[in-house]
């Protein structure tokens, strides 16, 4: 086992969190750190959210916000780092190195913890992805230190604590979690949780350069494709900004295409629930619920699902549910938005064509 | 002796299922049990009176460890009107004896209790699986199953078909005909959620204390059936039903339509107040009585609990009838077995006999003709409920009017309704399907 | 090839309830599952020793009744099953699991083999967190697939493996070796069903059961609530969402009248998103 992090050997009987002062090697640790995902040339936009929210967390703590970029082009991460400024980093750990050019568990983490044994933020926030999930759980253990994962709420409590609230079975309660005598005090956050700030862009800050000393040949897991979203036909649920499904309310698999047919209108994707999956009428990574897909779109049209809780937790994330089901008792009326007591397969194409017409319409006037 | 063969097979994990394979267990003999549910008691409905005396025969000290709800202290047997009811009240602290002999349970957790007490017997258990038909030899003889999962079939001495109501396995292979609308009913409950505390003072009870209420009269719209009520520790179980050919024959009725009126009705709303509803379930409940006992055994077969439609259906009695069947159709098994001899329908006719001599068909017997009763009185769940949340009223109110006019105002209106020769002839056909 | 696949025990969320005074979670009567992400890890072990052979084992870290669900994981052709139990285990946070799991691995190694593969699910139904796989693999040294939605190429023999890997504009084609721990996006297959033998096998089986010393585990400050550097400070109900859904159309006269109402009402509450849905329209 590599306990790395020194730490003291807990008294019998004790909770090693519950101490009440923190040790003394950790009292150095200071400030507020994001990272900062870069990928494919991009900021993802979770990012910028948690910027936000550890501007707010910094601002109380009375110490600095700091971005950590990874990358493989110096030029690209300084022009991030401009970026990470303006929506409210004091200062901007950049690293480049061409073994960062894509993601990979390995050295990401190596530098990640590098820079934390280094530079001892009290706090470190990633955001709830992919990318981040498969970081923040390699992190945490190397550092061995606590990690709350998919938190919902960040605050400060007068112990100068961070209070990390996330959901917890499915969602049927919150629980909120600290980290008292291990630092940093590690978070992943949901996407689109935090509000996007406006960005300032007359705001400027520092750039802190740290060089990795990485060797390719270190790295045993090597990137020999990417097959980007935008070239292919696969479902992009995940990402979508609308989103469309059905469910057995459609009747038939026939009439899965109404589904398709709005989504496409709307710019958006489609999927459907799992008894469509089981009954072959859609292919599984079109899925939505529990164990299909999660999606968090900023609109979402389900069509003749029932919204059981297996499909609510997978959709209860999205800006706004709009529902369509002929019975008034289904419990997907519960947590939708707007709904429309209906037969989604009569609905979807009037639907389909008044939102053609309507976009179509502003089009021309705009 | 191959790695599938079994001395016996029991299809079904369920209160007959359970009784037969832990007493086949019991007894030493190589059992396996088959249960189409991802767990005993998965496809039960939740919510249901477990009746001691026939678990006592079977597991003597299961107080100790069974999950039990509340033991019954007080019975209210209800007739309805849709305004009120009127009804007799039965309460005793006898029933906080040291042994009760009712309790409520939730079945889905008795049942997987149930289950671990028939595997820790040393009985084979397997779930999720499906027996799609009998095996059979070149006679005819029953010699064993085939399943929904890929594999061979299993083979055994005897196959005991403890498949329920709907007993796929016996009809598929033609040991029994197709269920007729008229012999079974089909009963809808929900769990509703509330409080320890808020159940104690809603109905009377500390501690472990429980309350049941049967309801029969105008919310079952005309049809023959009853609705019911029973407390468990930290839920309440309400549900109703009917007869299924009423369902298509007398109402425009629902089950769930039912057992929403009934939950408004103005006597159980208060009760229900504030609670979570969880789980809606339907479930048939074979009810044809005495004459719809079907063929129980054969060469190498045999049939026990709901599959033997062994309900008695005036009293709302079943699991204990399914779990002495199933104790009976075991004792009987592991005599033929354990003593070198074949599980014959003659053999096997020793089974028969001895539920002949218990309780069980002795009350399926003299309740054989309430079921043709009450499906051509029909009046009797509705008229009678009325008139006497009626004539209660009238004998209850202060208004003037004095008693010897009430009594005959009664007396006029069930007249009125039935006719001295109706009146005559219901209470003389209920005496005569009652004896 | 030799496989372990790392299963939990999880409440049928479907099934939960939230005490209404306490706010706790009412477990009694709940039935518990596999938690289903763990099920595509499972299927795609038996996929590969049904190629390679080799064998499967489950494990897992639990109260004693987890071990019905490694008895049903055995009931899809599981050949192994181990559980970890022990009153030390209980309060765990991701960091003490990974702990605990790490060790268990490493006892059953010592016992059986070093596996080439370890699965866990990507995450579970009932913590969520997706952190104790890379705490394992951290641990074990072992390479870090997650999010994994095809094995593309492996060659147990020389030790590598070919993955896609969901990343979060694309997928990413990672080569890599062995030994891994890899976590199965949902979907990428389907859980079998077991033949009648393995029914048979799984419900006569032993399930291994080691408590924390069986495991070789002596040092309990890194187990447990003590071991665990999260504290849980409050746990409370989510703010209950009084509305139901605003129904639309009523009373409408034709779909194309419901349609439209349901628009206005969309676009009412999401005013941006009508403005960027045009920009959409516009670019096709």
């Amino acid at each position: 086992m590599n306990s790395s992090a020194p730490r003291p050997a807990a008294a019998a009987g004790s909770r090693a969190g519950m101490k009440k002062e923190l040790p003394e090697h950790f009292r150095s640790y200071k400030h507020v750190w994001v990272f900062i995902e870069f990928e494919q040339g991009e900021i993802h936009p979770v990012s910028l959210e948690l910027l936000g929210e550890g501007r707010k967390l910094a601002d109380q703590l009375q110490v600095e916000l700091a971005g950590v970029l990874l990358g493989g082009c110096g030029a690209a991460l300084t022009g991030a780092a401009g970026i990470c400024h303006s929506y409210g980093a004091d200062v901007v750990y950049v690293v480049a190195h061409p073994v960062l050019a894509d993601y990979r568990n390995e050295p990401y983490t190596r530098v990640m913890t590098d820079l934390v044994r280094k530079f001892e933020p009290e706090i470190m926030l990633l955001g709830a992805t992919v990318l981040g999930r498969d970081l923040a759980g390699s992190v945490a253990t190397t550092l061995q230190t606590g990690l709350t994962a998919d938190c919902t709420e960040l605050a400060i409590d007068d112990e100068r604590s961070l209070a990390a609230t996330r959901p917890t079975f499915g969602g049927s309660l919150l629980c909120t979690i600290h980290t008292l005598n291990f630092r940093p005090q590690m978070a992943t956050v949901r996407p689109r949780v935090m509000p996007l700030p406006v960005p300032d862009t007359s705001r400027t800050g520092r750039i802190v350069e740290y060089q990795a000393e990485l060797e390719e040949s270190d790295i045993v897991t090597k990137v020999i494709d990417f097959l980007a979203d935008r070239n292919s036909e696969s479902a992009q649920l995940a990402f979508a900004d609308v989103a469309v499904a059905g469910g057995l309310g459609l009747r038939s698999a026939e009439n899965v295409s109404l589904v398709r047919d709005l989504a496409q209108v709307l710019g958006g994707d489609w999927g459907g629930s799992r008894p469509l999956v089981q009954k072959g009428w859609i292919p599984s990574d079109r899925q939505i619920g529990q164990t299909g897909k999660t999606i968090r779109p900023r609109l979402y049209i389900a069509a003749g699902i029932s919204g059981a809780i297996q499909h609510r937790v997978g959709v209860e994330g999205s800006d706004l549910i709009v529902a369509i089901n002929t019975d008034p008792n289904a419990p997907i009326f519960e947590f939708a938005h707007l709904g429309v007591v209906g037969d989604a397969t009569v609905l979807l194409p009037a639907l389909t064509e008044a939102f053609r017409s309507r976009l179509a319409v502003n089009r021309l006037a705009g | 002796m191959t790695r599938n063969h079994f001395d016996a097979i029991v299809v079904g994990a369920g209160p007959s299922g359970n009784a037969a394979a832990y007493m086949l267990a019991q007894r030493g003999l190589n059992v396996l049990q088959i249960e189409r549910g991802e767990y005993a008691g998965s496809k039960n409905v939740q919510g249901a009176i477990l009746y001691a005396d026939a678990l006592e025969k079977i597991i003597p000290d299961f107080r100790d460890e069974a999950p039990l709800e509340r033991h019954i202290v007080e019975q209210r047997v209800w007739m309805m009107d849709d305004a009120g009811h009127t009804g007799m009240h039965h309460r005793s602290d006898d029933y906080n004896e040291d042994k009760p002999n009712r309790y409520t349970i939730l079945r889905a957790q008795f049942d997987k209790w149930f289950s671990r007490c028939v595997k820790e017997a040393g009985a084979t258990v397997i779930y999720e699986t499906t027996v799609t038909s009998l095996m059979r030899d070149a006679s005819g003889w029953v010699v064993g199953v085939h399943t929904d999962r890929n594999g061979e079939g299993i083979t055994a001495d005897v196959v005991i078909l403890a498949e329920g109501v709907n007993g796929l396995v016996g009809r598929a292979s033609g040991l029994r005909e197709e269920l007729k609308p008229e012999n079974v009913a089909l009963a809808v409950k929900e769990m509703h959620f509330l409080p320890q505390e808020v159940i104690d003072a809603r109905f009377n009870l500390k501690g472990d204390e429980g309350v049941v209420i049967e309801a029969m009269g105008t919310i079952t719209e005309g049809m023959v059936g009853t609705a019911f009520l029973y407390t468990n520790r930290e839920s309440i179980s309400v549900g109703i039903g009917c007869m299924v050919s009423d369902f298509t024959d007398v109402g425009q009725a629902t089950p769930h339509g039912l057992l929403d009126r009934f939950k408004a009705h103005p006597s159980i709303r208060p009760l229900l107040e504030g609670s979570e509803i969880k789980e809606y379930a339907a479930h048939l409940i074979p009810e044809g009585g005495y004459k719809a006992i079907p063929e129980l055994v054969g060469n190498g077969w045999l049939v026990v609990g709901d599959a033997g439609h062994f309900v008695n259906a005036v009293h709302r009695e079943g699991s204990n009838l399914a779990m002495t069947t199933g104790r009976l159709a075991a004792e009987t098994v592991a005599d033929i077995i354990l003593s070198g001899g074949s599980c014959s329908r003659h053999n096997l006719a020793a089974y028969v006999d001895a539920v002949k001599e218990s309780f069980v068909m002795k009350d399926m017997k003299k309740y054989k003709d309430i079921h043709g009763f009450l499906k051509k009185g029909r009046h009797v769940v509705d008229l009678y409920p009325r008139l006497m949340n009626r004539a209660a009223q009238t004998w209850f109110r202060v208004d003037g009017v004095d008693k010897r006019s009430k009594e005959s105002t009664i007396m006029r209106e069930a007249w009125r309704a039935r006719g001295i020769g109706g009146l005559m002839g219901d209470a003389f056909k209920l005496m005569r399907a009652w004896r | 090839m030799r496989i372990f696949v790392c299963i939990k025990q999880v409440p049928d969320s479907a099934q939960i309830r939230v005490h209404p005074v306490t706010n706790t979670i009412m477990r009694q009567g709940v039935p518990t599952i596999i938690n289903p992400y763990d099920l595509f890890g499972l299927e795609e072990a038996l996929r590969l020793r049904d190629r390679f052979g080799g064998e499967v084992t489950v494990m897992t870290m639990g109260p004693p009744m987890a071990s019905d669900s490694l008895r049903k994981a055995l009931t899809y052709g599981a050949d192994r099953a181990v559980l970890l139990t022990d009153r030390f285990f209980a309060g765990s946070d991701t960091l003490a699991t990974s702990y605990a799991l790490a060790n268990l691995i490493q006892k059953a190694s010592d016992n059986w083999g070093k596996p080439d593969i370890v699965f866990c699910g990507k995450q579970t139904i009932d913590g969520d967190t997706a952190q104790v796989g890379p705490g394992i693999a951290r641990r074990l040294g072992l390479t870090q697939l997650t999010y994994v939605s095809s094995i593309d190429a492996i060659d147990p023999s020389h030790g590598t493996i070919t993955v896609r890997r969901r990343a979060d504009h694309g997928v990413q084609v990672l080569q890599s070796r062995l030994p891994a721990m890899i976590t199965m996006m949902e979907g990428s297959n389907e859980i079998r069903r077991g033949r009648i033998e393995d029914a048979l096998r799984a419900a006569s089986a032993e399930v291994v059961q080691w408590n924390a010393a069986a495991a070789g585990i002596t040092d309990l400050g890194h187990c447990g609530l003590r071991g665990s550097p999260t504290v849980v400070k409050k746990v409370f109900a989510p703010p209950s969402r009084e509305e139901k859904a605003t129904l639309v159309g009523e009373g409408a006269a034709n779909p194309t009248a419901v349609a439209n109402d349901l628009i206005t009402q969309i676009f009412a509450r999401q005013p941006v998103l009508e403005g960027d849905l045009m920009h959409a329209a516009a670019r096709h």
